[in-house]
């Protein structure tokens, strides 16, 4: 039986590791991050990024736990394996830091983030942002007669597909929260 | 055992829960509470240095030669700024520290109150961690939690920031046993999978090496004991790290010197051309690998670490073993014992044969001079004059330092104190005040450069005020000799800056702070000029003038291979190219 031709790195939800650890190509990993939520947590995280010269993409923080005190961190990264490798490595370091879960490569995994737009305008424009907004299923929070701000939650493509449909329709203004990712699957990446 | 007390009774009382019998300092306003807390007790000796950054290199120097955590307690805004080169340095060299600054009142926090600065702010990226102390319940516990992570794991220092008002008030003391401990825990076993590995690889190995650092230092003496235990049972040669100098004895005929930019020829060539690296508690740094991609080309690597980001950080490793070095020696030892004891012998005595040759470069040579002391002569003597005493080094940074790893032997850890990662100009003097603290009957002598030794010359004030006996050993050269150096192989020999302009006379400034004065110039004055500082009973500060335009060699030019080692007298051209000229 001849070897199955698999090329490195051709899937990251392989049973299997293929990427090459010696690659040079840059990856986005979705890091998750339990933290003590104690003052000064973000700024160490934040820090060890800038001044180790590492990407952050996005990140969004909040308590989870207000009990235990723990906060959960999730940080879109790039880099070469070996500098994902490190980043994992001086992020578990952190006397404050629980559990680092890579969700990148630990399997599949959802990922979500809410955005608000603010688009400005009448007449056909308007009732056609109204429309666009239906088919993304983005709700309207706010209302006037002259502008909407909408409500859109879904993956990162998808918030940055409904804002390049509004920017011609009036959009003024967006905010992001930035990713909130979950493994699939009954297990527990970060406990 | 809790009881009710002020904050800064509290952190004299932390302090002595947690055995520490020596503080150095300097006081200011917003630690006045607990000065007044160590005025009314004895457990603890408060050396009082004369400026902040003398204290934390103080701390540095008696971590070093006792295994155990330095303890540091300045005031708020300067105090606490002063003392960031001797904490980054800590960290940099993985020194156990605690620092205790003081901190404006919770209330006037971020009012730019009088000497207020962000100390956890600004102490962040060079602690291993901090904590700014908001109330006075908590104030028992975080220090108690500062001395394990100080002191767990891979050692680091860590700064408690104590606000005025946290120090006046009153709270419950919690002892060490009773503190609630964080989930800091490092991993501490290594994985028996991987110290299989590696005992299969050192079975097979042809040409195998050990390469060593300041981590079997910091496992403690019993790592150094089972080091020297492996390596005498595998007969392996063994190179180290300017950190590990002393884990295994110069004396011991494994032992192939340090390696590196200034390291031995037959260790960086052997590192070159070998075929199973040890990594034992080194972190493969820059003045060690010279050009990565070029580092050792054909070697399988092993890598014991505590810390797992050393671990495939700069160079990649085939065998990774997370853990304690002490704990993985034990293992491996025990291993490699239980599957009969095999090495391959006859592939190693080929291997030492090779390094033999290596040796017989004797790259240590240099031309003595009768008109002017050599430095390097100057270290020969000191060594030859010093060894059976008992005896702690500690260095500045520069030329000297490099001479001083070369030509002095090292026969036991703990021994040897200088600057590795950070290459701090001025720790040397006052890391030699934190020995003799130490040690008090111990010989202490600080080999120092002119220049590196005058940036803390302030701390004579300390040695002479606790009547230290520090030996301090100028090269001088009347040159910053390592910037001259470089000036020279990569500047077109433009000297910008690199000269001591306007020197003290040395002998007169020892006198004004009560030190013995020594000035030598002759090489035949050189033995009974280190014999007189030796005998003398106090401080000595020697001027010994040496040859001004001395270069430290062997060499690996910036940018370069392992075996591309400069040796000799250099030539300045081409000696470092112009990928290598960017680099430091």
């Amino acid at each position: 039986m001849p070897p199955l031709k698999i090329k490195k790195g051709s899937s990251k939800h392989s049973a299997y590791d293929l990427r090459d650890p010696n690659a040079e190509v840059l990856e986005a990993h979705t890091l998750a991050v339990v933290v003590d939520n104690e003052a000064g947590v973000l700024a160490r995280v934040i820090g060890l990024f800038s001044g180790r010269g590492y990407n952050i993409e996005s990140l969004t923080v909040a308590e989870i736990d207000h009990e235990g005190r723990r906060s959960r961190i999730t940080i879109v990264t790039t880099g070469t394996p070996q500098v994902i490798e490190q980043i994992k490595a001086q992020l578990g370091r952190l006397v404050p830091v629980y559990s680092v879960a890579d969700l990148t490569v630990e399997g599949p995994s959802v990922q979500r983030e809410l955005a608000l737009f603010k688009v400005a305008g009448q007449g056909d424009k308007r009732v056609e942002a109204l429309r666009l907004a239906d088919i993304f299923r983005a709700s309207v929070v706010d209302s006037t007669l002259e502008s909407f701000v909408f409500e859109l939650t879904g993956t990162p493509e998808k918030i940055g597909a409904f804002a390049d449909l509004m920017r011609p329709l009036g959009l003024i203004e967006v905010a992001r929260t930035g990713i909130a990712a979950l493994a699939r699957g009954a297990q527990s990446e970060t406990a | 055992m809790t009881r009710k007390m002020t904050g800064a009774k509290m952190v004299v009382q932390a302090l002595l829960d947690q055995g520490v019998d020596t503080v150095f300092g300097y006081p200011g306003g917003a630690v006045l509470p607990i000065y007044d807390e160590i005025f009314q007790q004895e457990g603890i000796r408060h050396i009082l240095v004369r400026h902040e950054q003398g204290a934390t290199h103080a701390a540095e120097g008696y971590a070093r030669s006792t295994g155990k955590p330095g303890v540091v307690l300045v005031t708020s805004g300067p105090g606490a700024t002063n003392a960031v080169t001797g904490i980054t340095d800590a960290l940099m060299d993985s020194i156990p520290m605690v620092v205790l600054t003081g901190q404006v009142p919770t209330f006037a926090i971020g009012s730019d109150a009088f000497q207020e600065a962000d100390t956890v702010g600004i102490t962040r990226p060079c602690t291993k961690h901090n904590w700014l102390v908001k109330d006075t319940e908590s104030l028992s516990q975080t220090i108690h939690e500062a001395f394990h992570v100080a002191t767990s794991g891979r050692p680091g220092p860590v700064v408690v920031d104590l606000p005025k008002d946290v120090q006046f008030a009153t709270g419950t003391y919690h002892g060490p046993r009773e503190a609630r401990r964080s989930h800091y825990a490092p991993q501490i076993k290594g994985d028996m999978e991987a110290i299989t590995a590696l005992v299969e690889a050192i079975e097979t190995a042809e040409k195998p090496i050990f390469y060593t650092g300041g981590g079997v230092i910091n496992s403690g003496p019993a790592a150094s004991q089972l080091l020297r235990e492996l390596v005498e049972a595998t007969g392996f040669p063994i190179t180290s790290t300017l950190m590990g100098l002393g884990a295994y004895p110069a004396s011991g005929d494994k032992w192939l010197g340090m390696l590196g930019m200034h390291g031995l020829y037959e260790a960086n060539l052997a590192m070159h051309g070998c075929d199973l690296m040890i990594n034992v508690g080194a972190r493969f740094d820059d003045r060690i690998t010279g050009r990565v991609s070029d580092f050792s080309p054909k070697s399988k690597r092993a890598h014991i670490d505590i810390d797992p980001s050393s671990i495939n950080k700069v160079i990649r490793t085939d065998i990774p073993i997370i853990g304690d070095v002490g704990h993985v020696l034990e293992d491996v030892l025990r291993v490699w014992k239980s599957r009969g004891r095999r090495v391959n012998g006859e592939a190693l005595a080929k291997w030492w044969n090779r390094i033999e040759a290596w040796r017989d470069v004797d790259c240590l040579a240099f031309k003595p001079s009768e008109k002017t002391i050599k430095p390097q002569h100057a270290l020969a003597r000191l060594e030859a004059l010093t060894k059976d005493h008992d005896r702690y080094i500690c260095t500045e940074v520069g030329q000297h330092q490099m001479w001083a790893a070369q030509y002095l032997g090292f026969e036991a850890p703990n021994r040897w104190m200088t600057s590795g990662g950070l290459g701090t100009m001025g720790y040397g003097f006052p890391a030699s005040i934190g020995v003799q603290v130490a040690h008090p009957d111990a010989l202490v002598i600080n080999v120092a450069g002119e220049a590196s030794w005058l940036m803390n010359m302030q701390e004579m004030g300390t040695a002479a005020q606790y009547r230290l006996p520090v030996k301090q050993f100028i090269l001088n050269n009347e040159r910053l000799g390592m910037v001259r150096q470089w000036q020279q192989l990569l500047h077109g020999e433009r000297y910008s800056h690199s000269w001591s302009e306007a020197l003290p006379d040395f002998v007169k400034l020892a006198e004004a702070f009560g030190f013995k004065g020594i000035q030598v110039k002759d090489p035949s004055d050189l033995d009974d000029a280190i014999r007189e500082m030796i005998e003398h009973d106090g401080p000595v500060l020697m001027d010994c003038l040496v040859e001004k335009h001395e270069n430290c060699l062997p060499m690996i030019p910036s940018g370069e291979p392992h075996n591309k080692m400069l040796l000799g007298e250099m030539t300045a051209k081409d000696a470092i190219g112009s990928k290598g000229a960017v680099l430091v």
